[in-house]
């Protein structure tokens, strides 16, 4: 019972011809295919919005940490062992300068008074403004700016003069240069208002004097309580080891020493990791998206029975009839798929923009929302495209 | 399953190849006659010494039974050759369409042999017989299930997917085919601008647009009117006498005294069987009547 000669072999269906079998289906009904594929577009474009949302935030928070360099280091006081607050010695800063790789540094150092705007508020009221006082190079050290007026100088640090940092002038109401507020037991002329500080929050909410002003106006003890420091970026961990036993030989496990650009670094991986709770949302999304095709497909293979039918009489085996109806369901959710990439896109782009933001969107979400598609366009497939393969023909085109 | 014909099986392709395309006629082809008879009147099981030649169709004690009770078809004998017109006719219910899906490896029978272009149906499985399906045969049936919003062309193409055939010569064939059926003017348009004798003979040319040796039609002009039925037997007749075998049910008395064959059926049996079907089909006078 050979069957050597002249084989049966069912003619293969080229790739176009699939994808042009596979969308016969979708040609003749757009309506629906547009409200099926719309779950799909919902859920790519919630997940592609949500994980570029947080990769612009990140992105905006790594570039602004480019910009300000993540090689300062701030050295303080610290507490004694008894817990009292600890002072650094007079000549930190210098004996920091003299470190190999540190190529600027700086101080303030906490002044006991307070700054209002006329001395007939009580100075209770200090609306969280410190008073400190600054050694001129702190600008420099802290890479910042002012807004208006100047910084610190050779001649104005010995001066009852005031530079505000820019919360501080915001709570006291300061807007320009050249008013005077009311400090310990005396007037200071303000001179210079400060741009933000990313890198030392503490100097935005501080009314900053010169060390030899602060001495002489405010009772001041000329200690340090806080050194900034930049090294060469490489050096910085080996410059954090030497700084206890520089800055403070005496107690040098007193010595606190942080990297401010660490904070930032932290909210930037906070921003990386999106919210959970809106990339589920999106998986729902998606899953009701990947329902609604296999739905479709189930109703799409009910009513074209004839068709299965009639294609199994012009010879279609199983297998293409299983492949076609595989590549509606594909092409269905790859339809979702593109609209929601591009609808997540461009939510992205208009969201970073109006934050001023770079609008990034991570070619793995891309690559996710593909492989998604994909996975869904299957998944929703594979048991209509199942039950259309094993209609019998008769059965097929019996149906009226 | 010991048929002695196995041996044989190739032959009726190349027949039926060579008949289809080159034969200038119906009736010019000598030789001895090759038309099986057999009802169960004749007694004729098909035993070995039946052979005649190569069949197209070869129905042996063929039962069909549909949810373990319906007898829509108990025992049916019959074979039909190459380039034969036959006409099957029946009450409503007593089997023909069951028998053409039979023919047309559609579905498979109980018990019985079923055996087309030379093959053992039962020897074959689904695969096999789909490419048999898309090679050696071609359907036709009463409604005319042309694929709305497509052309008449594309219509006809889609008929050819499963025969390998890459699309650029789909369509050349399809034309072709669209030709020969008298639509040769009527390529671009969609069924819903087609008259219905129009649609039918666009549903026989995609049945015929891969030259399939055996054509199968299942009451084909049972949704047309009289002039619209002519117009499609006018095909056939063309078909037929190109040297394609057909197979025509029909309720239509007219249509099956004009078949030179005709093949009664009742109750799942065959009952009569008359005619040659090689012969010529009378003259088409008026069509099928309503
Ligand atoms: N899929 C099926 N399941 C169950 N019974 C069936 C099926 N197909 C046909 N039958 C039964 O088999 C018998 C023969 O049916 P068939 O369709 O072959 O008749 P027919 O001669 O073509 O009738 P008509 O002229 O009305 O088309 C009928 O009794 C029918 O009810
Ligand atoms: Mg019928």
């Amino acid at each position: 019972m050979t069957r050597t000669a002249g084989r049966l072999t069912p003619a293969r269906l080229s790739p176009s011809d699939v994808l042009r079998v596979g969308a016969v289906g979708l040609r003749t009904r757009p309506t629906r295919v547009i409200l099926s594929a719309l779950g799909i577009a919902i859920g790519i474009a919630t997940m592609i919005a949500v994980i570029g949302i947080s990769s612009s935030s990140q992105e905006q928070l790594l570039r602004q940490l480019d910009r300000l360099g993540t090689n300062l280091l701030t050295v303080s006081a610290g507490r004694t062992l008894f817990g009292e607050e600890a002072k650094l010695p007079t000549g930190a800063v210098s004996m920091v300068k003299r470190v190999g790789p540190v190529i600027t540094a700086s101080a303030t150092g906490v002044i006991e008074a307070t700054v209002r705007r006329t001395d007939r508020i009580p100075k209770e009221v200090t609306g969280g403004i410190a008073v400190q006082a600054a050694t001129t190079e702190l600008l420099t050290t802290l890479e910042g700016g002012v807004t208006k007026g100047a910084w610190l100088n050779a001649a104005t640090e010995r001066q009852p003069a005031v530079v505000l940092g820019s919360k501080a002038a915001e709570r006291l109401g300061v807007t320009r240069t050249g008013v005077r507020v009311w400090m310990g037991k005396r007037w200071f002329t303000v001179i210079g208002l400060l741009g933000p500080m990313p890198l030392a929050p503490e100097i935005e909410r501080s009314a900053l004097v010169g060390f030899p002003a602060a001495e002489e106006h405010l009772g001041f003890d000329g200690h340090p309580t806080t050194i900034y420091e930049r090294s060469a970026e490489e050096a910085v961990e080996a410059v954090r080891g030497v700084l206890p036993r520089t800055v403070n030989p005496e107690n040098p496990e007193e010595v606190d020493i942080s990297r401010p650009s660490d904070a930032l670094v932290a909210r930037a991986a906070a921003a990386g990791a999106f919210t959970n709770l809106l990339l589920g949302l999106g998986a729902v999304a998606l899953l009701v998206g990947g329902v609604g095709v296999a739905n479709t497909m189930v109703i799409s293979v009910l009513e074209r029975r004839k068709e299965i039918g009639l294609r199994r009489s012009f010879g279609a085996t199983r297998g293409q009839v299983r492949v076609q109806f595989l590549a509606e369901s594909l092409l269905l959710s790859a339809l979702g798929g593109v609209v929601g990439a591009v609808l997540g896109a461009l939510a992205t782009a208009g969201y970073a923009l109006s934050r001023d933001w770079p609008p990034i969107v991570p070619p793995w979400a891309i690559g996710g929302a593909v492989a998604a598609t994909l996975v869904i366009g299957t998944v929703a497939g594979i048991y209509p495209a199942m039950r259309a393969a094993r209609l019998s023909p008769t059965v097929a085109l019996a149906t009226t | 399953m010991s048929e002695p014909y196995t041996g044989e099986t190739d032959k009726p392709d190349t027949a039926g190849g060579a008949l289809a395309v080159g034969r200038s006629g119906p009736y010019t082809v000598g030789g001895p006659r090759v038309v099986g008879r057999s009802g169960p009147d004749a007694g004729d099981k098909g035993g070995p010494d039946a052979v005649g030649g190569p069949y197209v169709v070869e129905l042996r004690d063929v039962t069909k039974l549909y949810n373990g009770h319906v007898q829509a078809l108990r025992g049916v004998d019959l074979t039909v050759g190459h380039g034969e017109l036959v006409a099957i006719v029946g009450p409503s219910g007593s089997g023909k369409s069951t028998l053409l899906h039979m023919i047309g490896t559609l579905d498979r029978p109980t018990t019985g042999v079923v055996r087309i272009a030379g093959r053992d149906v039962a020897e074959l499985s689904d695969r096999e017989l789909s490419a048999l399906r898309a090679r050696h045969l071609g359907f036709v049936f009463q409604q005319f299930h042309l694929s709305p919003g497509v052309t008449a062309l594309d219509n006809v193409a889609d008929g050819l997917l499963y025969t390998g055939v890459a699309l650029r010569s789909r369509r050349e064939r399809a034309a072709a085919a669209l030709e020969r059926v008298g639509l040769g003017h009527r390529l671009g348009h969609r069924p819903n601008q087609l008259s219905g004798g129009e649609q039918q003979r666009v549903a026989v040319a995609r049945a015929v647009a891969g030259d399939p040796p055996l054509l199968l039609a299942d009451e084909p002009t049972g949704n047309l009117d009289s002039a619209a039925g002519t117009e499609v037997l006018r095909v056939l007749r063309d078909l037929h006498a190109a040297g394609t075998t057909i197979a025509v049910i029909t309720h239509d008395a007219e249509i099956a005294e004009w078949c030179p064959r005709q093949v009664r059926v009742r109750d799942g049996q065959i009952i009569a069987d008359r005619g040659d079907g090689r012969e010529p089909p009378a003259e088409i006078t008026k069509g099928g009547a309503t």
